[in-house]
């Protein structure tokens, strides 16, 4: 990706572009990013439901259930990531477009991760709270889901460009990528309860930061890749 | 070492020395099922098509 | 050797080389997992711990070895198909996904019943092997799905490349993670593979039999890629000939 000076700007206009316009469009549909979130209240909801309201049990899962919640709230609206675009023809326009694709697709990241993750970031203390849990072990929730969801965006983006326009796609969607964040979920769940049962959360932190930024070098490019080959 | 009874743990050890033939045998069985289908598919369009030219 | 390798990754030579090596893989292999499986049950001592249940590594070990070197061949080759368009590395990666499929299900079959003696249940989530043995069939599976789910071969090629490349980023972190999450609990694990030393009766066979196993994957895989090689090129010139001079048998 060579970047003369004309280029830069024209690569920063193209994809700010893009991530105002996804933006825009939740604005328009705000179901778009409300349902992920009312679904991941709900599974926060079902689980005291099934298992029983016994505050230690919470307190002890809490963790792990808010972010498998996450995860899955996460998958549901990356179903969505290039769907509306691949139905208008927006997604031909962008394969055509003279900003790089790869460029494109960190943005399509970046906009589902401001309408996805961090509103996710932003509810969990008030699902944390029922869940009982302190102010300190609700900050660490917040810190692991804010650099777990960048990740999952990243992730996920790679994981719809593949499936976009495939029949059942939503189900394959969720078994590729499931697998592959579990690292995600792994660190990120336990770290919380490394916290709540007082023990240091350095190293966790440490890891999803490099997740992240690893998820970061990679997906855009791996996601263009995806795009270029599900639509040729 | 009695052979068979594998010190009271016989079960476990023979199932899977037997669970692993099995699927050794299975993988081998389909593979060559599956050349032997794609060749005669092939063989008779090949055939059909050599019958007409 | 390179003119050899020119010469391999052309289809049809390809489809006859491999019908000529396929016998020095079966055969070999046999042997070394024969002389394993004899010497691994009957002529290795009971283990110190274990007694003889130990011997079920025999059967585990090469298992999840070769379930795991599986999928880096089968990333490997997808790897080349996409960067260097070969159809042939290609057909080896969707031929290596089933196989290795299988034989992470047997590494996941034989931990657990050797599980059961040993920790007295049939699963045991805190053994950090065996959990991610079980990722690592759901990566199979998702790859198998994603190929099913194109109709298009190449597309399917590549968009499973694409898919097999990003896992096997993924492996290590998963296998890193998991390893992380389980030392979390100290929980019971399968005992560390014979121990630090391993008394040689015990290690050759295990030898014999990983060796063995590999030898018997390389055959099987040879005989799938040709079968993949020969539906893919099945409205080719050079198909037609060859089934034409070979009238019935199917080689």
């Amino acid at each position: 990706m060579s970047a003369s000076d004309e280029q830069l700007p024209g690569i920063w206009l193209g994809t700010s572009a893009l991530v105002k316009r996804d933006l825009a469009l939740v604005i328009k549909r705000p179901g778009d990013m409300l349902n992920p979130l009312f679904f991941f209240a709900m599974v926060a909801t079902l689980f005291p439901l099934a298992v029983g309201p016994a505050a230690e049990q919470l307190q002890f899962s809490g963790p792990g259930v808010l972010w498998v919640a996450a995860l899955l709230a996460t998958l549901l609206s990356l179903n969505s990531l290039f769907l509306g675009d691949f139905e208008d023809g927006s997604l031909e326009q962008l394969l055509v477009s003279p900003v790089p694709l790869s460029a494109l697709a960190l943005g399509k990241s970046i906009a589902h991760w401001l309408t996805s993750g961090l509103p996710l970031v932003l509810v969990s203390p008030l699902v944390a709270l029922t869940y009982q849990m302190s102010l300190a072990v609700t900050g660490v929730l917040m810190l692991t889901l804010l650099l777990g969801t960048i990740s999952l965006s990243l992730l996920g983006s790679i994981g719809a460009a593949l499936t976009v326009g495939l029949h059942r796609g939503t189900a394959l969607l969720s078994l590729l990528i499931l697998p592959l964040a579990m690292p995600v979920l792994i660190f990120g769940a336990r770290t919380v309860s490394l916290v709540a049962a007082g023990d240091g959360v350095a190293g966790g932190l440490y890891f999803l930061a490099a997740y992240a930024m690893l998820m970061i070098s990679i997906s855009p490019f791996a996601t263009a890749a995806a795009l270029r080959i599900s639509n040729e | 070492m009695s052979a068979l009874s594998m010190g009271s743990y016989g079960a476990y050890v023979w199932g899977c020395f037997a669970l692993t033939a099995a699927v050794l045998v299975i993988c081998e069985w389909r593979a060559r099922k599956r050349h032997k289908i794609v060749y005669r598919d092939i063989e008779v369009r090949v055939k059909a098509l050599g019958d007409t030219e | 050797m390179w003119k050899f390798l020119h010469k391999l990754a052309s289809p049809p030579h390809f489809y006859r080389i491999a019908e000529n090596m396929l016998p020095w893989f079966a055969f070999p292999g046999l042997l070394l997992v024969g002389y394993g499986v004899y010497a691994g049950l009957f002529l290795a001592p009971p283990d110190y711990q274990q007694g003889d249940a130990f011997r079920i590594i025999y059967v585990h070990v090469p298992a999840a070895y070769l379930s795991m070197m599986a999928y880096m061949i089968m990333a490997i080759s997808a790897g080349i198909g996409l960067i260097w368009r070969m159809k042939l590395a290609h057909a080896v990666s969707a031929a290596a996904a089933p196989l290795g499929a299988w034989f992470t299900f047997l590494a996941l079959a034989t931990g657990s019943i050797w599980g059961r003696p040993m920790w007295g249940t049939w699963w045991e989530w805190g053994d950090p092997r065996l959990t991610s043995e079980l990722v690592l069939l759901f990566l199979y599976l998702g790859y198998m799905a994603l190929r099913n789910a194109i109709e298009d071969t190449t597309k399917a090629d590549r968009a499973s490349a694409v898919l097999a490349l990003v896992g096997a980023v993924n492996v290590p972190i998963i296998h890193f993670s998991v390893e992380w999450w389980s030392s979390l609990h100290q929980g019971p694990t399968l005992v560390k593979k014979g121990g630090p030393a391993m008394d040689t009766a015990m290690l050759y066979p295990l030898l014999a039999m990983i060796f063995g196993f590999t030898l018997l994957f390389g055959a099987l895989l040879l005989r799938r890629v040709r079968t993949e090689v020969l539906y893919r090129e099945r409205r080719k010139r050079w198909v037609r000939d060859m089934i034409l001079a070979s009238t019935g048998g199917s080689k």
